[in-house]
């Protein structure tokens, strides 16, 4: 059953707006750090929006999500603010974080994200044990894991399969396959190169799906937390993808060919899904054209928000960030100028 | 009552288990087999398996799901079964346990408590004896306990799981045997306070686990000899009482620090520092004196084995000398 064909079309549209809600933002994140407006690193995840607009969407309000380094779309899909996204980038006291996260850390509990592990497949095992804990509440609510193919070749994911199937977790591994780890190509790192029969192995039932087709991304997922919530056991959905940008900012792309690029780019999500939804008159163009301007307008009050905050010197101070950090009490040292008793 | 050190673990962990429905063991070998140390034995008959959950060997899967279990409100104890393979653990300790509460602005918290056995002394080698508290304690976001006595090991049980950030419960194996008094009734001991187990007023020997009790034998030895010796066992090495040892070195002006892990880049550094650093500085006599282990790692031979760690007699000769200097 294809479970997007069904959705009304005021459903098919929330879906494409959070694709270019995504794909906006992290422009603009790209041109902010370009100009050096914003600290760090980030990572995105330009030509990938399918996946997180497609698969948050398809679970329950319950359900929790766990994400990957590669998480503002994630983070924007399962119901997070851009504004407080921006702010966090920005390393705000308004942002999500209070600006200690950052973009590889975007936890936001208030909408069951529980955010990013900036370790590559860390947060796979603690999914799983987040997923039983959701089992021993007996609400239904089932955990989602999102990570990359490089995650896959982790010890601890492989751990965690094995920990999932034996314990029965209800957990979804939605492994975002964008074909690189860094410069590392899915082609010559994973051995086997079938990540759904490694969930198999571990009798993890398993699809592979085009990722860059947010009709069939929302569809599995249904499908997949419809048997996750029935069994109470976990599944594995591999999606194919590609990260149209680089890793990080820092990135020549000397690994791929510039052509490969261009045939991924005319896979692109969005695009493929503005075309679906004209041809089938689920929406104009000029019902997505306002979608576009209305991101637009929305992404630049967020900036505009947080540039005033940076001015105004709105970040966190040492001493509430200290007491984030713990309990601890300082140990009692002497003063410095005191002479020998 | 009079009982054993893992008993008092034992009695600990059932009074969690019987309190908190949302309290679960986590570890290998934990169910019928009991444990390697025999810490949790008879508890899955008590709890079942729903509660007592034998894990497969993937100390970073499930300590990792441990952590997530505790993110969603529930209070996981994992126990791995030889402190030497915490090192499989790391990831999911260092990076995500201590980390969540901080990195997501305080909406997190993660009351999880990780047990493990330290040292050397039971024919194990290299890979089984190691004390590895060092590791841990370069992270904030952790608390770390190493109890000497079935009292304290069963009272910082109690608050290492009522607590809501991370706790390392780091026992030793050879203490699991000793003898001590614990209250009839439940109990619990505060994180972070160090005991004086022997006043003194010649000199203070600071440590903590097992070698606590070597300070305390070497402090009867030294009694022996006309020396007064306090002791000091820490109990918290995170949180430290530094208050506790600079009060004490301030009224004796000597101190030894005593511990079982390889001497360089262990604890004692540490707490050599906070004595330097503190008032108690200007009130030293004798430069602080580290007692660690030898440099190598454990050896199997029984000769060797008694070597490595610092042993109540050569406390005793250093604490001497530093006395009659």
């Amino acid at each position: 059953m294809n479970y997007y064909e069904l959705l009304p079309n005021s459903s098919k549209k929330s879906l494409y707006r959070l694709m270019v809600l995504s794909r906006k933002f992290e422009l603009k994140v790209d041109e902010l750090y370009m100009k050096g407006m914003v600290h760090g690193t980030t990572h995105l995840g330009i030509g990938q929006e399918a996946n997180h607009a497609g698969a948050s969407p398809a679970l329950s309000e319950l359900d929790w999500i766990f994400t990957s380094h590669r998480g503002h779309g994630h983070f924007l899909a399962k119901g997070g603010s851009a504004y407080s996204l921006m702010a966090e980038l920005f390393g705000l006291e308004s942002g999500i974080n209070k600006g200690l996260g950052g973009s590889m850390h975007l936890t936001d509990t208030a909408n069951r994200n529980m955010g990013a592990s900036g370790i590559v497949a860390g947060d796979i095992p603690i999914a799983v044990g987040a997923a039983l804990a959701l089992k021993r509440q007996k609400q239904g609510a089932i955990a989602t894991v999102f990570f990359g193919d490089g995650a896959c070749n982790q010890g601890m994911a492989l751990e965690a399969f094995n920990l999932a199937s034996i314990w029965e977790a209800p957990v979804l591994f939605f492994c975002e396959n964008n074909q690189y780890a860094i410069s590392s190509a899915y082609n010559d790192f994973a051995g086997g190169q079938d990540f759904p029969l490694r969930a198999k192995s571990f009798g993890i039932p398993s699809k592979k799906i085009d990722g860059n087709d947010i009709s069939e991304v929302y569809s599995s997922v249904m499908a997949a937390s419809e048997y996750i919530r029935e069994n109470n056991s976990p599944y594995f959905i591999e999606s194919l993808t590609y990260r149209q940008v680089g890793h990080s900012k820092s990135d020549q792309r000397k690994y791929r060919s510039r052509q490969e690029e261009a045939m991924w780019a005319e896979k692109c999500p969005i695009a493929r899904n503005r075309a679906y939804l004209t041809s089938c008159l689920a929406a104009s163009a000029d019902e997505l054209d306002a979608i576009d301007s209305e991101i637009d307008a929305e992404i630049d009050r967020a900036l505009q928000s947080c540039i005033s905050e940076m001015q105004a010197g709105g970040f966190l101070n040492m001493h509430d960030a200290m007491k984030l950090a713990g309990s601890e009490k300082p140990a009692q040292k002497a003063p410095l100028a005191k002479s020998k008793l | 009552m009079n009982i054993s050190y893992s008993q008092a673990i034992r009695d600990g962990l059932r009074e969690a288990l019987m309190e908190d429905e949302s309290v679960v063991l986590i570890g290998e070998d934990i169910g019928l087999y009991g444990g390697s140390f025999g810490v949790t034995r008879g508890l899955i008959e008590e709890f079942s398996s729903d509660r007592i959950i034998d894990a497969p060997i993937s100390e970073t899967a499930f300590t990792g799901a441990a952590v997530g279990m505790a993110i969603m409100g529930m209070r996981p104890i994992v126990e791995i079964m030889f402190g030497d393979f915490t090192t499989l653990a790391l990831d999911p300790i260092i990076n995500h346990a201590a980390k969540y509460p901080f990195m997501s602005g305080g909406q997190v918290s993660v009351p999880l408590v990780v047990r493990t056995p330290f040292g050397s002394g039971t024919g194990a080698a290299a890979q089984h004896s190691q004390t590895l508290e060092s590791l841990f304690l370069n992270t904030p976001g952790l608390k770390i306990v190493s109890p000497a006595t079935p009292c304290d090991a069963k009272g910082l049980l109690r608050s290492a799981i009522a607590d809501d950030e991370p706790v390392m419960f780091f026992e030793n194996k050879l203490l699991y045997r000793q003898m001590g008094e614990v209250p009839q009734s439940p109990y619990s001991i505060p994180i972070g306070i160090a005991q004086t187990m022997r006043e003194g007023s010649d000199i203070t020997l600071i440590s903590w686990s097992r070698m606590a009790l070597v300070c305390m034998q070497a402090a009867e030895l030294l009694s022996g000899a006309g020396i007064s010796a306090e002791v000091i066992d820490l109990r918290s090495l995170r949180p430290l009482d530094t208050q506790a040892i600079c009060d004490s070195v301030k009224k004796t002006s000597r101190a030894i620090i005593a511990y079982e892990a390889p001497e360089f880049g262990a604890f004692g550094g540490e707490i050599s520092a906070a004595i330097m650093e503190s008032e108690a500085f200007y009130y030293l006599d004798q430069p602080v004196r580290r007692m660690g282990g030898a440099e190598m790692p454990v050896p199997y031979s029984p000769s060797l084995e008694k070597q490595v760690a610092p042993t109540a007699e050569q406390i005793y000769l250093a604490a001497s000398q530093m006395v009659r200097n």
